[in-house]
């Protein structure tokens, strides 16, 4: 009895996650059947044009002249996510080397305590922190000084002689999303690589081999799946996040994101800041495409879970960190 | 002197028949002793700065937000609700939201963790539940909250209210206490379980009286996590409950919605005025304060009650 009683309950979950993908189906349908792979080939993003009338395609209504292209928005998620990892990668994993490797025991542990408490900190504390410290500390000395010195690099050089730097956006996004993944990444792959076993250290190190050779020939080996497991959890993160990301992102500006100084709309942000729009749409299509962005959304990010857990099944199935991802 | 003159000898003997073994004065292994000391001595250097790099901000977010938030407290700022410009209407906003997804999280989510944990196995339908809990763990929370909006608001009329954003942050711990649960009950030791069938206890009674009090302080912290997890949440509750200046009057039909504390920082994004970012440092100070507490009660005073 109590088998099945807490069986069925269990089964709860299967049934809201049918029921969320279900709803999101149902309501992002119409825009599913009028823009059509438009949706995902188009940058231009302009729900409510002016002197709009209501016409009928494919027996749905919408507006004319209205225009739902994503790419943009994809791109930008796409691109603040990569800076995001190619900064925070590095950094955890000489956290993790640091701590399961360098620091005496007491010092690590209070450190891999303080991360656990970072990763538990809200988004939209750091959104915060963005707003009022990050950006403006890049927009006024940061990107000034890159635009000048490395602008030889595709994405470094400066917009324009005038203005050569138009929002802290990208570079700000990319940051922001780095230091909220990175409590993640690396107290997950600290966690695999605690977990080598001492006889094969010992061997090595009785090899005479350095500390730092320990770690490249026996401990990141060891530890890899983990390690690519916790960088697919804080991709999956940074894919995601919506608050932190809306408060330093800047004006909205659709252009695909060339440069590390414009503004970014990443499609979580998009969503935050732009369902309380859809009532100057009176067919709902307005609604409808946001709903289609929310699929989209659902659907990478799920991929990129599936991935995490197929390729290091062991991740879930043991990490002890609990986190928002 | 002595040792490495044999070692010399050592090394002329052996090199015409296996393989050389360079003695330790050869400059080249000597060289590259160097080279490799350099070596692990500069990743060590790396490490380091690495943490340092990266706990600048953090300290400095904590630093900052704890000092500004302290030089804003008041009585005033405490006690009023939001139309007078305090944030109390906020904190019983957060309260009742966080309490309501708990309500509703924590006995779905312990029992499906128990049956997990303790009865399943290795059953198909177990593996099944286990996966869609980890994919939905990775759902972004404004796609939660665009469901709440389309499922509560929209087609069960709740309006903005806080019963929409309590079911729907309580999807979103679900996944987590499921699982928290799931892993406390699993590190109950074999020979406990084992002792209790010998003795001759049900399966009932070995769950009820055994394993659950064992795995009772995982669960707990595991429960408090995600609550803390759900107070911190601004996206999901955006368009599920809305916002009100005044006190929470109920589930529903607030006209407007409830009033949390993270609303705050969306209001002071799209109208940053002096007055709201006095109240954001406050309310960032406070949502601060409630995560570390939570987190240092539930890692290290939970950890310490746990027998197993």
């Amino acid at each position: 009895m109590y088998k099945y009683f807490t069986g069925t309950i269990s089964g709860t979950i299967v049934v809201l996650m049918t029921a969320v993908v279900a709803v999101l189906f149902y309501a992002g349908y119409p825009s599913l059947v009028v823009n059509g792979i438009g949706f995902f080939t188009g940058s231009v993003w302009r729900p409510t044009p002016p002197n709009a009338r209501i016409i009928t395609i494919n027996g749905i209504e919408t507006l004319s002249g209205s225009s739902y292209g994503v790419l943009v928005f994809a791109a930008d998620t796409l691109v603040s996510s990569a800076i995001a990892l190619t900064l925070a990668v590095p950094a955890s994993l000489g956290i993790a080397i640091f701590l399961t490797q360098i620091a005496p025991r007491r010092i690590a542990a209070s450190i891999s305590f303080t991360l656990e408490l970072l990763a538990g900190i809200p988004s939209v504390i750091y959104g915060f922190w963005g707003f009022l410290i990050l950006s403006p500390f890049l927009l006024h000395v940061l990107e000034p000084f890159l635009a000048q010195h490395l602008s030889f690099i595709p994405f470094f050089a400066p917009l324009s002689t005038e203005s050569p730097i138009q929002s802290p956006g990208l570079l700000a996004a990319g940051i922001l999303l780095a230091i909220m993944v990175v409590p993640i990444i690396s107290s997950i792959s600290r966690d695999f690589m605690a977990r080598t076993p001492i006889e094969l250290r010992e061997g090595a190190k009785a090899l005479g081999l350095t500390r730092w050779e320990v770690t490249r020939s026996v401990v990141l080996p060891y530890a890899k799946t983990g390690i690519i497991g916790s960088i697919i959890l804080g991709l999956g993160r940074a894919l995601g996040e919506t608050m932190a990301v809306a408060m330093v992102s800047g004006t909205a500006v659709q252009t695909l994101p060339t440069s590390l100084y414009f503004s970014v709309n990443t499609v979580a942000s998009f969503m935050a800041l732009k369902l309380g729009e859809v009532a100057g749409d009176p067919t709902g299509m307005y609604q409808a495409a946001l709903m289609e962005l929310a699929i989209v959304l659902l659907l990478i990010t799920v991929t990129v879970n599936v991935i995490a857990r197929l390729v290091v099944k062991q991740v879930f199935a043991t990490s002890e960190t609990v986190v928002r991802v | 002197m002595e040792r490495s003159a044999v070692e010399g000898e050592a090394d002329q003997t052996t090199s015409d028949r296996w393989v050389s073994i360079p003695s330790w004065r050869n400059r080249r292994v000597v060289s590259h002793y160097r080279r490799r000391r350099v070596e692990d001595r500069l990743v060590k250097i790396t490490a380091t700065v690495c943490l340092v790099v990266v706990l600048y901000p953090l300290a400095d977010i904590l630093y900052r937000f704890t000092y500004r938030g302290l030089l804003t407290i008041s009585l005033p700022a405490l006690t009023q609700v939001a139309g007078h410009g305090g944030l109390a209407s906020d904190i019983v906003g957060t309260m009742l939201i966080a309490g309501l997804s708990a309500v509703v999280a924590v006995p779905i989510g312990v029992l499906g963790g128990l049956y997990l944990g303790e009865f399943s196995g290795r059953s198909r339908y177990a593996e099944l539940v286990r996966f869609i809990a980890d994919v939905m763990a990775g759902i972004p929370s404004i796609v939660l909250g665009y469901v709440g909006f389309l499922l509560f608001v929209q087609y069960f009329g709740w309006n903005l209210s806080a019963l929409a954003g309590g079911l729907t942050l309580a999807i979103l711990m679900l996944p987590y206490i499921l699982r928290t649960t799931e892993l406390s009950i699993r590190k109950v030791p074999l020979p406990i379980r084992e002792a209790a069938e010998a003795l001759g206890s049900t399966k009932t009674q070995l769950v009820n009286r055994l394993t659950f009090k064992l795995a009772l302080p995982g669960i707990l912290t595991g429960i408090l996590l995600s609550v803390s997890i759900a107070m911190g949440e601004t996206a999901p509750l955006l368009w599920t409950t809305g916002y009100s200046e005044s006190y929470p009057c109920g589930l529903t039909g607030c006209s407007g919605g409830v009033g949390y504390l993270t609303r705050i920082f969306y209001d002071f994004l799209l109208n940053p005025t002096m007055e709201k970012q006095n109240l954001a440092y406050l309310s960032a100070f406070l949502l601060m304060s409630f995560a570390v507490g939570i987190n240092v009660v539930a890692r290290l005073g939970l950890r310490r009650m746990s027998k197993i």
